[in-house]
């Protein structure tokens, strides 16, 4: 716009405009910088599924994947998660309406589904230690277990983050910062959906398939 | 009570009384020399009564100025102590031979090497470049500050907490003995069972999430924050490359967080990463490590390839030649950093078609590159060349860093490779590479910005000085290392058997005295600058007759940069705008939009000391209370919604009136 009026003023003679006379705004970058910190926290996560991979199959004459994972649970696990994009979805959609305590309500349906997923992956690590796989016994053991390990970790500092937002919404309502935290915090959970899908197919339905 | 031994392991971890050094002399005479200079230093500030700005304007401050000036004093004291790892190799080399063990210990000259390369890559290089590209770019493209300025402040902390780190382990226990990208199973916990490597992990992991948010932070701030008018191919070269290279850092950095988070579990939790045994692979340690570390060299690069496109087009007086090929061979150059990590290590046995595919995608990289080289060289041609000191500083490195690009392609031809791994000449290359590339680019930019940052030029002769020492020393110091590798020497080795080596290595260390006059160099002329600064004060702001709009406005630029926004109309912009007699807006100001400091960063950056601290040493309660302190005062500092003022339309009036006085008493 500037540009085309100045390129005018060129032709016409006269010099352009060098300096803005109003306030110039640029556009917010907090969605652009999330996303690319999105993008690099996913490389962490390409990290562990080529270690996975790689030694994924390195059981040391220990327990092999078929032995050990247990489908039922995970198709249960795994659903909890995508429950939970599901309800996150839900508090966006009220948030738009500008409805501050539904919002709140299914932030908190949100952050029990979360709860329950990082409780079953929990009970499911505590059963493979004691059953003696746990993540000293092979290399293949070592990266599954860091590799879901760090997936649950982001859900829940993504829990803790939920319960730190819903207090700041509760206690300022749905101000424009909030909403952009609150999209930010949508962009992380569904993130980690994704992520979350590929360790279900990858490590737990190939493992199992040998 | 304080001889109950589990009270004490559990308060101290591993840390006891012989984790202190003081049967080594030469570290008790560092250790009491760094006491009397940091008293030295304290007393300074408190009895200039300094305290109260040092807090509220520099530590706490979110300015990308003042955070990009911090960066680079970080990096400069970094250097000192990189450069005295350095001679102490160079010395060492020249002493052993002939049955002498020369002056330092196997186990201690191996911590020297894994701590120069180390502090020289990680500590010194990379904060340098962040410090640029954090004080220019925002100036370059005419914003007033950065997208995110309170995470470019935890950035910088984030970096100095991982250089105190490191520092810390000259005095309390050991560094690592491993070289410095630390390959297991060298680095595991049964060969190097002592405390050397979880200092280079814990100092690299809090350095790193540094840098991945600074990189974050400045890709964010050159997509989004540019002056209207500047579209992506009117960018200043500067720049580009920046960007590029924060793309790069975006892109490789995780890789080496979670590369060494594996580690870190094989050492502390008993893992089989990278392990012999139970399934482990530490080559692939190797492999994830390099697909970090090849592209960290041009992270490095590309920002000093754009110091030298700026002062080659400023001190020539002339547009750039070949803009959009600088660009294009820019971007290439970004894309195929990522596919040539294999190069590293040939010698691992992938065969012949992978070793064809990396050695060809390495030498592909020159091309790029050459025609980089050849921008520069038809810029200067017919260009009227004012032989200021970052022109110098060019100069040098086009000749120097096309001996060195050489070199590297023939590394890259695998054969030869496997002749050549590991030896000196590998060594004399990269050297060759990365001080005639990176290292004399940060000195142009030194130079070429100081004016800018500071109000005064520095001092010409001096600049002269170090330059010339830099340049000569550098070619005493590492062309016989290129003999010596070509006669098969091995790098990482402190004693010599075959006395008719030892005449190279004296030669080598008297080019790093060179090198250390040229430092000393720089150092003069910081002080003799600062001695002499009224005369060589820049009332202009535009000392050099410059390009770019860094430029326009004054040295040192006030806090919010820019009263009004400039509008872009060509490439090289502040040029365009004094051709065509652009005037500086007189009045009408408006108050501005600042954010405020905050003491945050600081407080983080100090605490994840103590958590590295409490880490290494097994400290388990200090760890888990740090760790709990981060956690508690970043969430404690989302609840501050308060973060943000307005700089007063008069007090814009009264800054900007008092540049016009200036002006005019100028001409």
């Amino acid at each position: 716009m500037t540009e085309l009026h100045a390129d005018q003023a060129l032709q016409e003679g006269k010099a352009p405009t060098f300096y803005l006379e109003e306030e110039h705004h640029p556009e917010g970058s907090t969605m652009l910088g999330f996303w690319l910190y999105l993008m690099s926290d996913c490389l962490i996560f390409a990290v562990l599924f080529a270690t996975h991979a790689v030694v994924g199959r390195n059981y040391a004459a220990g327990p092999s994947p078929a032995d050990l994972f247990d489908l039922p649970l995970v198709a249960v696990n795994t659903s909890m998660l995508l429950f939970s994009s599901i309800t996150y979805g839900f508090a966006m959609l009220e948030m738009e309406k500008a409805k501050k305590n539904t919002t709140l309500v299914w932030m908190a349906v949100t952050a029990l589904f979360g709860i329950a997923f990082v409780g079953l992956e929990l009970y499911e690590f505590a059963h493979m230690i004691h059953e003696g796989a746990g993540p000293q016994r092979s290399a293949f053991l070592s990266s599954f277990f860091t590799l879901v390990g760090t997936h649950g970790l982001h859900v829940t500092s993504g829990i803790i983050w939920m319960f730190v937002l819903m207090a700041q919404v509760a206690k300022r309502g749905l101000i424009l910062e909030n909403k952009r935290r609150l999209m930010c915090l949508s962009m992380f959970w569904h993130f980690l959906d994704v992520v979350w899908i590929g360790v279900f197919s990858f490590v737990y339905l190939m493992g199992v398939l040998g | 009570m304080f001889s109950d031994p589990d009270l004490l392991k559990f308060v101290f971890g591993r840390l006891t009384l012989e984790a202190i050094p003081y049967h080594e002399p030469i570290l008790v005479a560092t250790f009491i020399a760094v006491v009397i200079g940091g008293i030295g230093l304290l007393g300074l500030i408190t009895y200039y009564r300094f305290w109260g700005t040092l807090w509220r304007d520099w530590l706490t401050s979110v300015d990308h100025k003042k955070i990009g000036i911090m960066y680079v004093i970080l990096a400069l004291v970094m250097l000192l102590r990189g450069f005295a790892d350095a001679i102490m190799m160079r010395l060492q080399q020249a002493m052993a031979f002939g049955g002498s063990e020369g002056y330092l210990p196997p186990h201690h000259y191996d911590q020297i090497f894994t701590a120069h390369g180390v502090i020289m890559i990680f500590f010194m290089a990379m904060p340098f470049v962040t410090g640029l590209m954090n004080f220019v770019v925002p100036l370059q493209i005419g914003a007033r500050d950065v997208s995110f300025p309170f995470l470019n402040n935890f950035s910088f902390w984030m970096t100095t907490a991982g250089a105190i780190i490191i520092m810390l382990s000259l005095f309390v226990g050991e560094f690592a003995r491993t070289g410095w990208l630390a390959y297991p199973p060298l680095s595991g916990a049964d060969y190097s069972p002592g405390v050397g490597v979880d200092y280079y992990i814990w100092g690299l992991q809090v350095a790193g999430i540094g840098t991945t948010l600074s990189g974050i932070n400045l890709i964010a701030t050159i997509v989004k924050m540019r002056a209207p008018g500047m579209t992506m191919m009117k960018m200043p070269v500067f720049t580009w490359t920046s960007l590029c290279t924060n793309v790069l850092i975006v892109a490789t950095f995780p890789v080496l967080t979670a590369t060494l988070a594996l580690l870190t579990l094989d050492r502390y939790v008993g893992t089989n990463f990278f392990t012999n045994d139970l399934g482990g692979d530490p080559m692939m340690y190797v492999n994830l490590i390099w697909i970090w570390g090849h592209p960290e060299v041009y992270i490095l690069v590309l920002p000093a390839f754009g110091i030298f496109s700026e002062v080659v087009a400023t001190f020539c007086g002339k547009r750039l030649f070949g803009y959009a090929s600088m660009v294009y061979a820019t971007v290439v150059i970004t894309i195929l950093s990522y596919i040539v990590w294999l190069h590293h290590f040939f010698t691992m046995g992938s065969g012949a078609s992978v070793n064809a595919f990396f050695g060809i995608t390495t030498m592909i990289i020159s091309i790029p590159t050459g025609a980089k080289m050849f921008n520069w060289l038809f810029t200067m041609y017919r260009g009227r060349i004012r032989y200021e000191v970052p022109m110098l500083w060019t100069v040098g490195f086009m000749v120097t860093f096309v001996i060195g690009g050489m070199t590297g392609v023939l590394l890259a031809v695998p054969p030869a490779d496997f002749v050549l791994h590991n030896s000196l000449f590998l060594i004399a290359h990269f050297h060759n590479v990365i001080i005639g590339g990176v290292v004399f680019g940060l000195m142009a930019g030194v130079v070429y910005w100081f004016p800018k940052a500071s109000g005064f030029r520095l001092d010409p002769f001096w600049g002269k000085m170090s330059f010339w020492f830099w340049l000569t020393g550098f070619y005493f110091a590492f062309m016989p290392l290129y003999v010596l590798g070509l006669m098969g020497v091995t790098r990482r080795v402190s004693q010599f058997e075959d006395p008719s080596l030892q005449i190279w290595f004296l030669i080598a260390a008297f080019g790093a005295f060179l090198i250390a006059l040229g430092i000393l160099s720089m150092l003069v002329q910081l002080v003799v600058s600062f001695i002499r600064r009224e005369e060589l004060r820049d009332t202009t702001g535009d000392p050099w007759d410059a390009r770019t709009l860094e430029w326009s406005t004054s040295s040192p630029p006030p806090d919010y940069n820019f009263a009004f926004t400039p509008v872009v109309h060509d490439q090289d912009s502040w040029w365009d705008m004094k051709k065509r007699g652009a005037s500086r807006p007189l009045s009408g100001f408006k108050p501005i939009h600042m954010p405020r400091n905050t003491g945050t960063g600081v407080i983080l950056g100090a605490i994840s000391v103590a958590f590295a601290f409490g880490m290494i040493w097994y400290m388990w309660w200090l760890a888990g209370l740090s760790f709990l302190a981060m956690v508690a005062i970043a969430i404690g500092h989302t609840f501050n919604y308060d973060r943000d003022f307005y700089i007063p339309a008069d007090v814009v009036t009264e800054t900007e009136g008092k540049r016009t006085e200036l002006l005019a008493s100028e001409v």
